[in-house]
């Protein structure tokens, strides 16, 4: 078996030495789509999972909101759940909206394990400084509860989240928000809100997480002050969960709301929109590294066909000594599987070589998070899968003409050479 | 009378198509052991044909094929090459020496093939070989640098590597000069009279024909009476 096998590997060698600069730029496409695979699988990867490190890191693992998922029946639909029911002039119920026994809730929640519960009240406002209005999501919060559930004190940049609650009516702004305005810490600030209520504020820190939606949206107040200002005493309308393990997210979010009824979103869901785009991302980039390896295969088979071409001789000869079919195929295939194993083997090292040129360049961006350059995750994965698909492109690419070759009858190469 | 190694019964080979061709019609013939024997005839009468159903290079559309006694009809293509690579050494008009591969290489190629022999062994049998038909010197170098001669001695060495019973040629001197030619032909005397070896030689040389032990005369892909005389 051992000589056997050498010999297929000196001649399909043998026949690639000979077709050295055809054979080189089957490599060097081959080379090209593993090596573009990497750095391009290793960016996005990169990008995704420092989104949703930040995610993680940075806003609640679940949120528990006021609303529910369907709206509840109306009795005419409870009392005859077969018949076809019309109900005109429905019109909304002007009650108090916010979660029922919040208070119960966020105890029962904080007694289970691995899982920390805050309350938050949720409303809009408008903070005026000087002759600048902006419109913010004004999130109440109680700082001892929500460090333990976000990182908003560790993303402070200016001031602290104790002065939260020794202030009086103390507010810590998003950096974009904070820019808008020209506001610093410790200015004073107008804080109206759609109930009427017109309070005034002073900066007591400004926070930026990276996350461009809070950071130019989002501002922190007492919860007492916001239930006042949105003239809605004791109500809670989101209750923010933070896990042990941010991957169970979904699954408590859905126990919590089959429990509660409470529409509960974990983090997946709360950014689907740009999960989503990740998965377009993915297929765009799929698309762009298979075609290149189409191409690589298309100079394989190209390669391979004209040595086939030029080895028919030597093909007759071959099987006249004795070759079965299967030794000329296997000739070929391991043609194609040497220019993607030596393709591969290069464009592991292109791969390595385009990440560390992305990792050094340096720029600023704000899209979904802020960004000073390229986030690269690369692990030994995608230099397998990429390595793994260049060696069945090669091999695929090799089998066709590797058949052919193998059909040939010696008879009629002899016939036509003597 | 010595044992037969290779012999046909009515074997018929047609050539499909719209117009069907009939290369061989009918050959009733039979190779002992040590047999040396010419196979000539007009080009086109089919003795080529005829040899590459000797040599199981192709199978005949009636008739049989039998190899020391066995019948090779129904035989795998995978069979019918592992019989080729153990009991028939080919030698062609033209060489088809491997050109990436020395001509020592080129020797050694049906016996790392055929898995038998340990890498030292072959080769020492393929340097023996090539120095038994005097290409000692040449075993290292490529077939492109010998001369026609000595590329088709090389090609008998390899036909020979794997120690066959039979040794089949087609027109093996047909590209030679009479010089070379001569030479081919005391190699291919000495193997049938030395080594034993059934050899069969197609060729339109009357003189050479005439050096071997009997000749099969084929017109129109039917032995001819004369021919069937000599027997």
């Amino acid at each position: 078996m051992i000589g056997r096998l050498s010999l297929v590997v000196d001649i399909a060698t043998a026949h690639l030495m000979r077709r050295r600069r055809q054979t080189a730029v089957s490599i060097l496409g081959v080379s090209l789509g593993v090596g573009f695979f990497i750095g391009m699988s290793a960016l996005m990867q990169g990008f995704q999972t420092f989104f949703v490190a930040k995610i993680i890191d940075v806003a609640p693992h679940v949120t528990i909101k006021d609303e529910y998922r369907q709206a509840r029946l109306q009795p005419g639909a409870v009392a005859y759940p077969t018949g076809a029911i019309q109900v005109n002039g429905v019109k909304p119920v002007d009650e108090l909206r916010g979660i029922r026994g919040a208070k119960s809730m966020i105890a029962a929640l904080n007694n289970l394990d691995g899982i920390e519960a805050a309350p938050t009240l949720r409303g809009q406002v408008i903070l005026r400084y000087g002759t600048k209005d902006v419109s913010a999501s004004a999130v109440g919060i109680e700082p001892m509860r929500e460090r333990r559930v976000t990182n908003l004190e560790a993303d402070l940049i200016a001031g602290k989240l104790d002065d939260l609650v020794s202030t009086a009516n103390g507010v810590i702004l998003g950096h974009g928000i904070a820019e808008k305005l020209g506001a610093k810490l410790g200015d004073g600030l107008i804080a109206l809100s759609p109930a009427g209520t017109i309070l005034r504020v002073k900066v007591v820190g400004i926070f930026r997480t990276g996350i461009v939606s809070l950071d130019n949206f989002e501002c922190y107040l007492l919860l007492k002050r916001v239930q006042a200002m949105l003239g809605r005493p004791n109500v809670i309308n989101q209750v923010r969960l933070r896990l042990d393990d941010a991957t169970r997210a979904a699954d408590v979010a859905s126990t919590i709301e089959s429990r509660y009824g409470y529409r509960s979103e974990g983090w997946e869901e709360l950014n689907r929109n740009v999960l989503g785009v990740f998965i377009i991302q993915h297929g765009i980039m799929y698309a762009t590294i298979g075609a290149i390896l189409i191409v690589a295969a298309f100079g394989i088979f190209n390669v391979i066909s004209t040595v086939i071409h030029e080895k028919t001789r030597d093909i007759a000869i071959l099987r006249a000594i004795g070759f079965e079919e299967g030794d000329i195929r296997s000739v070929f295939l391991l043609e194609g599987g040497i220019v993607g194993l030596i393709g591969s083997v290069i464009g592991w090292g292109l791969g390595w070589a385009i990440c560390r040129g992305l990792a050094s360049v340096r720029f600023e961006v704000e899209s979904f998070v802020r960004l000073q350059g390229f986030v690269l995750h690369e692990t030994p994965w995608q230099y397998a899968v990429a390595g793994a698909l260049a060696l069945v492109a090669a091999t695929f690419a090799a089998y066709l003409p590797a058949r052919r070759a193998a059909a040939l009858r010696p008879v009629d190469i002899v016939r036509g050479a003597a | 009378m010595s044992k037969i190694i290779l012999e046909t019964r009515s074997v018929r080979r047609v050539l499909p198509g719209t117009v069907e061709v009939t290369l061989i019609d009918g050959i009733d013939a039979s190779f002992a052991v040590g047999d040396f024997v010419a196979v000539t005839g007009p080009s086109g009468s089919g003795k080529s044909s005829y040899l590459y159903l000797l040599g199981l290079l192709d199978q005949p559309t009636e008739g049989e094929v039998l190899l020391a006694g066995r019948p090779t009809s129904g035989l795998s293509s995978s069979e019918l090459a592992s019989l080729r690579l153990a009991s028939l050494g080919f030698v062609f008009q033209f060489h088809f020496l491997l050109p990436e591969f020395t001509v020592l290489e080129n020797v050694m190629i049906p016996m790392r093939r055929r898995e038998v022999l340990t890498e030292d062994a072959l080769k020492a049998r393929a340097a023996v070989l090539l120095g038994e038909l005097g290409l000692s010197e040449a075993s290292k170098k490529y077939p492109d640098q010998l001369s026609g001669g000595q590329r088709q001695r090389v090609a008998i060495a390899r036909a020979l590597a794997n120690d066959p019973d039979v040794v089949l040629a087609d027109e093996p001197t047909g590209n030679l000069d009479s010089k070379n030619a001569e030479v081919v032909f005391d190699i291919f005397t000495r193997l049938a009279r030395e080594k034993g070896k059934t050899v069969i030689v197609v060729t339109h040389d009357p003189a050479l024909a005439a050096r071997t032990d009997r000749v099969l005369r084929i017109v129109d892909g039917r032995l001819t009476p004369l021919a069937a005389r000599q027997c």
